[in-house]
């Protein structure tokens, strides 16, 4: 998944494809910055293809140092605690992807990434999937699923959330949603039953 | 003793203006180079040494007979690489392995000792930025430095911010804290205790302050150093000998190695060297050179940043280093961050760490 010219995984590659698409409107290179950036696959594939001025936070120094290492500009540091430091509005995107469910707050998160940036992304695995609910109703145990693979003691997982739940919290903070994107086995599929088939979602927001 | 082998020399053309306000007259310093500087002058590397450090990053000391304090790091196919790119070290200003400092003759043909003027941390890279001018070299492909060398390396970023395209800093801070003021100030007073400093008078003289001198690197040892990293090393140990002796000798290993460590420096080292240089890195606040913000050191800079610390470094612990990202990213500025995982504490920088060969390459390819 780290080579070099590997295919983006699907919700950054919808990601990166998005912002290439109005990258160019504005004048100067966009500015973005990738919360939980990881190894920094979307920051180097956005620079390189469109031009993008990104900046990454990430949790786990492994990860910032091969970041660092290819030459990108990475902070090691906590969603939770660190988007404070930046700015109003100094990036027009902000990309949270599938970092939402292992904040403390998840909702104060969603406030700062829209007041960082003009427009936010985020992506996490949808907790209402059939074989998430399918899990729950018929073995009663934790699901351990594609989207949701590690078991329940050792996830970073600590706030499971649905495609319903993220529209009402949205909602809730006077977000709009600009686009909405679901994906099963890796595949974009149509909104319609998103809540029960999307293994993840993703969303663009705006204030 | 082989004869020492002497560093490349800079006379500076102009009289030197310090913060304090005098200006030192005549002032050389020592430098040393690896690699060839191509022909637009692009490709040279500034490196910074820290506060006992010298021009011999990766050349053997003359004095010690030691390779270079920072060898692995830097040679041909190293992660700076004398391959590519043309490594600059000199010795500051106020120092004593062959630039101007208080051990150097003052214009009246007597060695300056306290006369010597106090000098700051911008000081010294206003020297440093005088051997560049002389090198005719407009802007580094990166300056580095770790400890003092990252506050030189963070001083000439804001304050001279198109002499360098990178910016990389190691195990440092923006400002030292009253702890690490105490700390210094420990070790001054050790120097100024030993009745053979004389006031600073001690150069005609076979007698030297090496006692105070000593005792101030053991304390300023055991900064560098985490408790980790002494309990690996030396935990309780006994030194050369089966029971404790019930007096005062080192008995315990840890004693000892600090006793070398402290001998050791007063060969290769000026103790008046040592009170200035302490002094200048005391007085050290790049805030307060700009205001009282720290961001505002850094509106005028272009140069992507990256900074590292250890997670076992408690005399510029992390704090220190996120304390300077954030200012960073109040302006805008291009910054990476990352705490790598040591035991050694401060020191850290300086031995041996895949994790940091990989950024320092990255970050300065």
């Amino acid at each position: 998944m780290t080579a070099p010219n590997s295919r983006l995984r699907f919700d950054l590659d919808a990601i990166a494809q998005r912002i290439g698409g109005q990258i160019g409107k504005a004048a100067g290179p966009s500015r973005v910055l990738d919360i939980g950036c990881g190894d920094g696959a979307l920051m180097a594939a956005l620079e390189r293809d469109y031009g993008a001025d990104v900046r990454g936070v990430e949790l786990d120094p492994v990860k910032v140092e091969r970041a660092v290492a290819k030459g990108l500009s990475v902070i090691q540091g906590d969603a939770n605690t660190d988007l404070c430091n930046y700015p109003d509005r100094s990036f027009d995107f902000a990309v949270l992807a599938r970092t939402l469910q292992t904040t403390n707050r998840p909702d104060q998160v969603l406030d700062q990434l829209l007041r960082v940036a003009d427009v936010a992304f985020v992506s996490f695995p949808n907790f209402a999937h059939w074989r998430t609910r399918a899990a729950l109703m018929f073995g009663g145990r934790m699901p351990v699923t594609n989207a949701i693979p590690i078991s329940w003691y050792e996830t970073e997982n600590i706030h499971h959330v649905t495609v319903e739940d993220f529209r009402a919290l949205a909602a809730e903070k006077g977000a709009k949603i600009t686009r909405e994107w679901n994906f099963a086995n890796e595949r974009a599929i149509s909104p319609l039953g998103a809540n029960w088939r999307a293994e993840f979602a993703l969303f663009e927001l705006s204030r | 003793m082989t004869k020492a082998r002497v560093s490349k020399v800079f006379l500076l053309p102009e009289a030197l203006p310090l913060d304090s306000g005098q200006v030192l007259e005549g002032a050389q310093i020592a430098y040393e180079t690896y690699g060839e500087l191509n022909s637009d002058k692009s490709n040279a590397v500034l490196i910074c040494h820290a506060l006992t450090g010298d021009q011999y990053v990766a050349s053997t000391h003359p004095i010690t007979g030691k390779p270079g304090w920072w060898e692995r790091m830097v040679g041909p196919g190293k992660p700076i690489d004398t391959n590519r790119f043309h490594v600059i070290c000199a010795n500051v200003i106020g120092s004593c392995l062959g630039s101007t400092g208080p051990a150097s003759i003052a214009p009246d043909g007597k060695p300056y000792a306290m006369r010597f003027p106090v000098i700051t941390i911008r000081d010294m890279v206003r020297g440093l930025v005088a051997l560049l001018d002389g090198l005719e070299i407009e802007a580094l492909h990166a300056v580095v430095g770790g400890s003092m060398g990252g506050m030189q390396t963070l001083s000439l970023a804001a304050n001279w911010p198109t002499r360098a395209n990178r910016v990389l800093v190691l195990a440092s801070t923006a400002r030292h804290s009253a702890q690490n003021i105490a700390f210094h100030e420990l070790g001054r007073q050790a120097i100024m205790a030993d009745p053979n400093w004389r006031h600073g008078d001690y150069y005609g003289s076979d007698a030297r302050p090496d006692n105070g001198l000593a005792v101030a690197r053991m304390a300023a040892h055991i900064t560098y150093l985490s408790e980790e990293g002494l309990t690996q090393k030396f935990g309780r140990r006994l030194q050369d000998r089966e029971a404790k002796s019930f007096g005062f000798e080192a008995d315990f290993q840890v004693e000892s190695y600090l006793r070398y460590q402290g001998s050791g420096f007063t060969q290769r080292f000026d103790a008046n060297s040592y009170l200035y240089i302490t002094r200048a890195m005391d007085y050290f606040d790049l805030a307060e050179e700009h205001g009282g913000k720290l961001a505002d050191a850094f509106a005028g800079s272009t140069a992507r940043f990256c900074l590292v610390s250890f997670d076992s470094d408690w005399l510029y612990p992390t704090a220190e280093s996120r304390h300077v990202v954030h200012a960073l990213n109040a302006t805008s500025a291009k910054v990476s961050f990352v705490e790598l995982s040591a035991s050694a504490g401060h020191d850290s920088f300086l031995l041996p760490h895949d994790q940091l060969d990989r950024v320092v390459r990255g970050f300065v390819e």
